[in-house]
């Protein structure tokens, strides 16, 4: 393979503490390494910014839920498709572009990792089908388990063994990455046409609450000894007050000690925080609660987040929170999809447009940004727009200006057409705080990474690591005005994937060599577990085990299977 | 006002994409520039010089532009798409999208136009002399927001789904419509001067659908309330006033719930009382087979 050296930018890189400097990064057969001999290629970074690839840490980018929102959306590529020129494929959509296009616009923001939030385990060939033609980026993604009926039925029985063994079979039969939580007990109550919205609220039927769901699942993940953590979407997303939910479910992972081999060291992962720190009891007297979501944050390293920044745009929500989209559509009036996934999860889908012009947008937009200025540690808070719900991902380097610059969210905060209003029910105003390169770095990749137990493998540039590297044309030394800021940010001067040139100038050149992220989790065999599934297969489900299970080179051709070995 | 005359001189094989033709695609522009605009035909992209001969010229803005166009349209889409200002003629037939998302100035054409002639339109008037295909004046496929203003005036028929999502604006048409029309609409004026066939009004939030001749079926989710007077091109007609969809939300003013409008010319009295006469026998043909075989004996 190719050698590059990346010669005399200014490198930030949290992994090796690097701050600035002006360094040269070499890259030999796809890893970063100490020096490259002469012949190697070199791309001349003078006056520009290097850093790791990024590292998406949760975003809908793949399966049937996003794709049923490609389908009952056809306005989403309106006046957007473009056709393929050289090796590029065709593209076309805004908050839920095509797979390729997925894949292009995360390699031009210098994303080289991106995790699929919510994948339900029945139809996860179709959320590798998409993976797999998602070019460039390195993906994996999270099958749900808050909902999941063996996992409903082992919890309230306390059987800790068992739900970890189920999980590390779902995890292979899925070829999944990690825990994921979405609404717990809730999106199963919506079966019943009703929902969970505190942390106590019994589960109808199962009769076991979130509390003891979210617990469970947390003991359960360290006992495997898993990559990333239990990774949550809390109950009572979106509603005025909830704020008081999502610290009772802060409150879940207290007691727990992360046990990995990953140097991971959070025991939980609260997903699109903006979305859970609303104060108020209406729509009238919404206001943030950032400040006390995020006090209870800086105090408790056993908890990472992200953010869940609201763009203003017109986007397309999704998500496994079947009430909550219900909820949604009663709002907003718009079309409402719903899908029922049997005895594992459920989604819904609704457009919604952010608009600037009302008030209760322009706070949760507000909120956002709090969230990722008020964090003390910027390991533990990262950069996401929970794409596409609160935006679609392509808004990362506006989200980067308005962190980075306080001119530039002051300008959008006083325009606002309740701009006093806004100011009145939020923080924002009274931050000063700049995030700074170095900072941004951490919340966007050394950050994302640690906390999905990468840390040795992405979201760095020291030798050793994987060779995700992006080159941005904006100088750090000299002055520049917010908007060049974002401009650098949306397409990268060089992105270097696995040690390939992926884009160039902003522009995509090469399809890239991407991989499918798993983890392998052995147990000792349970035969107890193995019968129940049978027994549930043959019962219940609609599809054998034999057209279940994620297997072989047409789903996952390009496979990085993590090993983690639990048998004792 | 300046001219420039497009003159296609090949029928196109396949369907040619020309949304570049309206002023404000040509305004500003010298021939040679014009002639080297692109349009798209399938995968490829061609030149418009390939398939138009040019004469005149356009004016420095699209409000001091004409845009004429003459020849077999039949394949030629998206004519006057996004025209902000100015105007144009299309002399002959056009195929779909005549028109569409246009925000001002005056767009006639004299032929038949396809589907989606105006939709999701902003502003100006787009007058068709022929007859309009489906989805005339509606929204995108998938989209909420259909016309959001100004007028479209159709002096032939229109096949079906007029006004889907209709928000704005008006559209008047002179001759028939088929089924479904202002379906979904929350705003907005349709006229149809000749028959209607079914689903007026389906799923209507709000606006105002006006019928001066026969509808076949109506839907069930709209009731008569009142006869009113109505104000069409001047004239004042009594009309019964039906509102709905009920099965739709409303919003409320003063506690009073909106619905959607839907006027039909008032039944003359001779009607009117065969329909009580018909109701009146449909009732006791029910009563008769809903009797208990006492009540029968007992009669």
């Amino acid at each position: 393979m190719a050698e590059y050296l990346i010669r005399n930018g200014f490198v930030f890189d949290p992994v090796s503490g690097v701050n600035g400097d002006r360094k040269d990064i070499a890259v030999k057969d796809g890893k970063i390494v100490e020096s490259v001999s002469p012949s190697a290629k070199v791309f001349d970074a003078a006056g520009k910014t290097v850093m790791a690839g990024a590292v998406e840490i949760h975003a809908h980018i793949a399966g049937p839920k996003v794709n049923e929102g490609r389908n009952y959306r056809p306005e989403d590529k309106l006046f957007n498709a473009a056709s393929g020129v050289g090796g590029m494929r065709t593209t076309g959509g805004f908050s839920i572009p095509t797979t390729f296009k997925t894949g292009y616009n995360y390699a031009k923001m210098g994303y080289t990792t991106a995790i699929e939030a919510a994948m339900p385990p029945l139809y996860a060939r179709h959320v590798h089908e998409e993976i797999r033609d998602t070019p460039i980026i390195d993906e994996g993604a999270l099958p749900v388990f808050g909902n999941n009926w063996f996992v409903l039925e082992y919890l309230k029985n306390r059987e800790l063994e068992n739900t970890a063994a189920y999980i590390s079979w779902l995890l292979r039969a899925s070829k999944g990455y990690g825990v994921k939580v979405v609404n717990p007990g809730g999106t199963e109550a919506w079966g019943w046409g009703l929902n969970c919205l505190t942390v106590n609220d019994p589960v109808p039927y199962f009769d076991i609450t979130p509390a003891q769901i979210v617990r469970g699942l947390i003991e359960a993940n360290e006992y495997l000894g898993l990559p990333h953590s239990m990774h949550i979407h809390a109950n009572n997303l979106g509603n005025p007050g909830n704020y008081t939910t999502t610290l009772d479910t802060f409150r879940l992972a207290e007691g727990f000690k992360a046990n990995n081999r990953f140097g991971r060291e959070q025991t939980m992962h609260h997903t699109h925080v903006q979305f859970h720190s609303y104060g108020g009891d209406t729509w009238g007297n919404f206001e943030s609660k950032s400040d006390e979501i995020i006090d209870y944050v800086n105090t408790h390293p056993n908890l990472t987040i992200d953010t869940g920044n609201v763009t203003l745009d017109e986007t397309t929500t999704m998500t496994a929170d079947g009430p909550f989209e219900h909820h949604l559509t009663e709002l907003n009036h718009l079309k409402w999809a719903n899908v029922d996934v049997e005895l594992e999860t459920a989604a819904g889908i609704v457009p919604y447009v952010y608009s600037p012009d009302i008030k209760v947008c322009a706070i949760q937009w507000a909120i956002g940004l709090e969230l990722g200025l008020l964090a003390k540690d910027p390991m533990r808070c990262f950069i996401t727009t929970d794409h596409p719900n609160a935006g679609p991902f392509t808004r990362y380097p506006r989200i980067i200006k308005w962190l980075m610059s306080k001119e530039a969210r002051e300008e959008r905060l006083n325009t606002f057409k309740h701009a006093e209003k806004v100011i009145g029910a939020t923080l924002l105003h009274g931050i000063d705080r700049e995030i700074t390169f170095y900072e941004l770095a951490q919340m966007t990749r050394a950050g994302p990474a640690k906390a999905l137990g990468l840390k040795d493998v992405y979201g760095g540039l020291a030798p050793g690591m994987e060779a995700d590297i992006a080159v941005y044309d904006i100088n750090p030394e000299s002055p520049f005005t917010p908007d060049q800021l974002e401009e650098a940010f949306s397409a990268a001067a060089l992105v270097i994937k696995t040690g390939l040139p992926v884009v160039e100038n902003g522009v995509v050149i090469n399809n890239g060599n991407k991989r499918t992220l798993w983890v392998d989790a052995k147990v000792n065999e349970n035969p107890q577990v193995m019968r129940d599934v049978e027994e549930k297969f043959l019962k219940y489900y609609s599809v054998t085990l034999n057209n279940y299970e994620v297997q072989g080179h047409h789903y996952i051709p390009n496979p990085y299977a993590i090993q983690v070995d639990a048998t004792q | 006002m300046e001219t420039v005359t497009l003159t296609i001189k090949k029928a196109p094989t396949l369907y040619l994409e020309a949304e570049i033709i309206s002023p404000d695609g040509l305004a500003g522009k010298t021939a040679d520039q014009i002639r080297a605009l692109p349009v798209h035909m399938g995968n490829e992209e061609f030149t418009l010089g390939e398939f138009f001969d040019l004469a005149g010229a356009p004016g420095a803005t699209a409000e001091e532009t004409k845009v004429v166009v003459t020849g077999d349209l039949s394949r030629v889409k998206y004519l006057g798409m996004k025209m902000s200002g100015g105007e144009m003629v299309i002399e002959s037939d056009a195929d779909m999208y005549v028109g569409a998302w246009m925000s001002g100035g005056t767009l006639t054409a004299k032929g038949n136009v396809d589907s989606f002639a105006g939709i999701g339109m902003k502003g100006g008037l787009l007058e068709i002399n022929g007859n309009a295909g489906n989805y005339t004046g509606s929204a995108y496929r998938g989209d909420w927001r259909g016309m959001q203003g100004g007028k479209i005036h159709v002096k032939g028929n229109v096949r079906s789904d007029t006004g889907y999502f209709m928000n704005g604006g008006e559209i008047v048409i002179d001759g028939d419509a088929d089924v479904h029309v202002g379906t979904h609409a929350e705003g907005g004026k349709i006229v149809i001067k000749g028959n209607a066939k079914s689903r007026l009004g389906g799923q209507m939030v709000e606006g105002t659908i006006i019928l001066l001749g026969t509808v076949d079926v109506m839907m069930p989710g709209f009731k008569y309330v009142r006869d009113e007077e109505v104000d069409v091109d001047g004239k004042n007609m009594l009309m019964s006033l039906y509102v709905g969809d009920l099965g739709e939300r409303h919003r409320k003013r003063k506690g009073e719930p909106i619905y959607g409008k839907l006027y039909i010319r008032k039944a003359a009295p001779a009607a009117a009382e065969s329909r009580e006469v018909r109701l009146a026998r449909a009732r006791e043909a029910r009563k008769a087979r809903f009797a208990s075989p006492e009540e029968t004996a007992s009669a």
